[in-house]
């Protein structure tokens, strides 16, 4: 991501110190992590220490300060959808990208996070990719999805 | 700014309003003992064992005194059977950490703490925040940080400011307790050296 379009970001929050989270959410989900140029840049616009953006960037979960993929799957491990076999759904997904949780494949396509319930047990097994929700998964179906993505 | 009388150990004081209450112990002799607290800084709360017992017209609370505001009528006891009980489970919890620090081993003598009650952590930092407070708060120089939360919790230098400002301060060395700070500094420095490194002058420390 480059400067301009940081601060672009940052303008459009009219650059006050009060709006880092807001800011940092922007650039996360528009460039999928936080590179360090670009914390930088935002240190010195919003004159906020680094070591206080540091911090918040590590403790949301959020945030990510390592490239993540262009898609990120959540796989919930909740308890109904653990029950209605959520881990069968997190080995096909693990099989077929290579990755595990945590990860993110070289081709940085996808990112691979657990997740504990996502609000809609009932739809269970879920796997959430970019925010929209697959439900009902089945193993066959869970490959389907994966390959919808490009 | 009125005045507002109340009792510590049984001793009738009178406090500004706004003091807390390890101000007004201080003052009036009373030792209270404290990991995270330094006159210079902004009260933190974060290390609980300045804790002690407040009686509220009949209630009863514990309280850290180091952030807690003296009120009217109330009575303070800095030692007690069960006040000394959580300062010594404190002080255990603490002891996992940073078995050796002298400072805790001072504790632990008084309050009859048992070094090995729980299990050894792989980092020494008790997180008092002293080191980060400091160089926030009095240097202005936000050379350290906190990272991560909950039990991954960690201080970090950052490393290009580090380079630039902390070779010749170090002023928040003498302040941690357990030397924690001491080991992340060594490590940032060994990753990112000072500008200075190589030159002979700074070398002849
Ligand atoms: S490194 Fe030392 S001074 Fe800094 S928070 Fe940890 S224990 Fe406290
Ligand atoms: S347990 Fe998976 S959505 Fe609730
Ligand atoms: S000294 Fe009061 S909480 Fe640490």
């Amino acid at each position: 991501m480059d400067t301009e379009r940081v601060d672009q970001i940052i303008d459009k929050h009219h650059g006050e110190a009060s709006s880092l989270i807001q800011v940092l959410l922007d650039i996360q989900s528009e460039n999928h992590w936080l590179p360090k140029e670009a914390l930088e840049r935002v240190s010195q616009r919003l004159q906020v220490p680094q070591a206080r953006i540091q911090h918040i960037a590590t403790f949301y979960k959020a945030f990510s300060l390592v490239p993540k993929g262009r898609y990120e799957i959540h796989i919930c491990m909740g308890t109904a959808c653990h029950v209605r076999g959520a881990q069968r759904i997190l080995d096909t997904v693990q099989e077929l990208t290579g990755i595990k949780p945590g990860e993110t494949d070289l081709d940085l396509k996808f990112s691979l996070q657990t997740v504990n319930c996502l609000g809609c047990c009932a739809l269970g097994p879920v796997m959430e990719i970019d925010g929209k929700t697959h439900g009902k998964m089945g193993t066959s179906q869970t490959a389907d999805v994966l390959k919808s993505y490009d | 700014m009125s005045d507002v009388t109340l009792q510590i150990d049984g001793k009738e004081v009178s406090a500004r309003e706004g003091m807390t209450i390890l101000e007004v112990a201080q003052r009036e002799g009373i030792t209270i003992p404290t990991l995270c607290h330094h006159e210079k800084l902004e009260p933190f709360g974060g290390c609980r064992l300045c804790t002690v017992e407040v009686d509220d017209r009949g209630w009863t609370s514990y309280v850290a005194s180091c952030v807690y505001p003296v009120k009217k009528n109330i009575a303070v006891k800095t030692r007690s059977e069960k006040v000394d009980r959580i300062r010594k489970t404190i002080i255990e919890l603490l002891l996992a950490h940073a078995p050796d620090a002298f400072e805790l081993q001072k504790l632990a003598e008084e309050y009859g703490a048992d070094r090995d009650r729980f299990e050894k952590q792989a980092s020494f930092c008790i997180h008092c925040g002293l080191c980060v407070r400091y160089c926030d708060e009095v240097k202005k120089a936000h050379a350290i940080g906190f990272v991560d939360r909950g039990i991954r919790k960690e201080i970090s230098f950052i490393p290009e400011i580090a380079a630039q400002v902390c070779w010749d301060c170090k002023e928040c060395f003498p302040l941690c307790p357990t030397e924690a700070l001491q080991a992340a500094y060594v490590l940032t420095k060994a990753l990112y050296p000072p500008k200075t490194e190589g030159d002979p002058k700074a070398l002849g420390r």
